[in-house]
């Protein structure tokens, strides 16, 4: 036996508020992140990862305080992304108690933003978040694109994967847009083209509507870590059965 | 003055916050103090030796601070806890950096070595090992179980994240072991000290439990 496959719910935040993962109907306070977390930690997640969709600028430091309460509280590997533009938002959510600040549309728009991070704080706490699509008409399959799947980069996303590696980035998360909300499974092509190529670890994103796909996510795709949101947030399924269902078919989980 | 229960070294490298609060989660009534002031080291009644980053600049800003003496005598007189790097400083080297430790064992530090990882079944095991992985438990001088591990099955798993390994010269060091995929020391005990790999911080419940052990331990 040996090291388990992560199962990671993600939780979207805005203005203080968890805004999906709402359906704990026994909980006082669906919305309370801490709450939310507590409950994820209670069904055996591995981590959390925390999405700061926050729209105005004004209310972007409440995700601060939402990650101190949490990590008093919960005692597990907790992620944040969402608005990482500068080595200071990273030292800042790092030191609210943030394990792993997650990078996206900045990486891209400033690579060396990425390596600065990575050698000051060390690259364990950085991941860099790749949102790809297919693309026809081009010398590779998939595009990295940026600002929430809307502006294409012209990175072909095996490739830049690679050079994010190469710059620090201690772990990838890989969401397919094209997957992203459509409940049909993950796209297991793509991980996999990425696992392969690199020799970090890569979480799996976008598209999940079933246990099988969290299985096929692995098993295909070659992912280390699974990170779902509707189907855990909706009550669908919560944490320990997927880890159940995931052992029953082969793969080593923390149970 | 007021009594220092546990005092947590605070060399510069990252974030304490997280074993703080877990201190204080499981020792509500204890004094946890994040300090880098070598007097208050040698004050306090028990010591907690964390450590994130290179190993490199560890030892660099510790010794920047004037710690090394203050860790070392703590390490050899007090109850004390190393996490992650903090076990891996206590050696005599380590390849990352090529950076000579604080020498209290006898022993290397090394990387997984990429060669390495490679299961029967074709599957690439990544590096870092990042994750959660199980912690085989150590018979130490004849005792069933050692204090740490009261409480925790033998195999719990705990969370990882680190690319180096201690390789210590006396393998009586060794408290626990797991397997990525090849056996590597997990955690190490001697008299008063006991240091792990992993990161009981993060761990969950059995990382809480193996807190608390230390907070009530009386070697």
């Amino acid at each position: 036996m040996g090291l388990a496959k992560r199962i990671i719910p993600c939780l979207d935040v805005t203005d203080g508020r968890v805004v999906k993962g709402i359906n704990f109907l026994e909980l006082r306070d669906a919305g309370d992140p801490v709450e939310v977390a507590k409950r994820y930690d209670e069904q055996g997640a591995d981590e959390l990862t925390f999405l700061d969709i926050t729209a105005s600028s004004d209310n972007r430091g409440l995700i601060l305080h939402i990650i101190e309460q949490v990590a008093s509280q919960v005692f597990i590997p907790l992620t944040v992304g969402g608005g990482v533009r500068e080595v200071e938002d990273v030292r800042r959510l790092l030191n609210a108690g943030a394990d792993k600040v997650s990078i996206n549309t900045t990486a891209v728009l400033n690579p060396q933003m990425v390596a600065d991070a990575s050698s000051r704080f060390g690259s364990q706490c950085i991941v860099v978040a790749i949102d790809a699509k297919k693309v026809d008409n081009q010398p590779y399959q998939w595009e990295v694109f940026t600002h929430g799947g809307r502006k294409a980069t012209g990175l072909d996303a095996v490739e830049w994967a690679k050079k994010m590696v190469a710059l620090g980035a201690g772990e990838l998360l890989i969401t397919s847009m094209d997957r992203d909300g459509t409940k049909i499974g993950f796209n297991n092509p793509l991980n996999r083209a990425i696992s392969d190529a690199v020799a970090v670890p890569i979480i799996a994103s976008g598209g999940v509507g079933n246990l099988q796909h969290l299985v096929d996510g692995v098993k295909e795709g070659g992912a280390d870590a699974v990170l779902a949101a509707s189907i855990f947030h909706y009550g669908e399924y919560t944490v320990k059965q997927a880890k159940q269902y995931m052992a029953q078919h082969g793969i080593e989980v923390r149970l | 003055m007021k009594k220092i229960d546990i005092a947590v070294v605070d060399y510069g490298m990252g974030n304490l916050r997280s074993v703080s609060k877990a201190l204080e989660h499981v020792a509500p009534t204890k004094t946890v103090l994040v300090t880098s002031d070598p007097e208050q080291l040698l004050k306090a009644e028990r010591v907690v030796f964390p450590g994130q980053g290179a190993m490199p600049d560890c030892m660099r800003e510790l010794d920047a601070r004037g710690l090394r003496e203050a860790v070392l005598f703590a390490a050899k007189n007090k109850p004390f806890l190393g996490i992650c790097i903090g076990l891996q400083m206590l050696f005599e080297h380590s390849e990352e950096g090529n950076a000579a430790g604080l020498g209290l064992f006898k022993g290397e530090v090394k990387r997984f070595a990429l060669a390495d990882m490679h299961l029967s079944n074709g599957d690439k095991l990544k590096v870092p090992h990042m994750g959660w992985n199980q912690v085989y438990q150590s018979a130490i001088n004849g005792l069933e179980q050692h204090a740490l591990w009261q409480g925790i099955d033998d195999g719990a798993r705990f969370y990882y994240v680190h690319s180096y390994y201690v390789q210590p010269a006396d393998a009586s060091l060794t408290a626990g072991f797991s397997e990525y995929p090849n056996r590597f020391t997990s955690a190490i005990s001697n008299n008063n000290l006991f240091a792990v790999q992993f990161h009981p911080e993060k761990s969950a419940s059995a990382g809480l439990q193996l807190l608390s052990n230390f907070v009530d331990w009386q070697p």
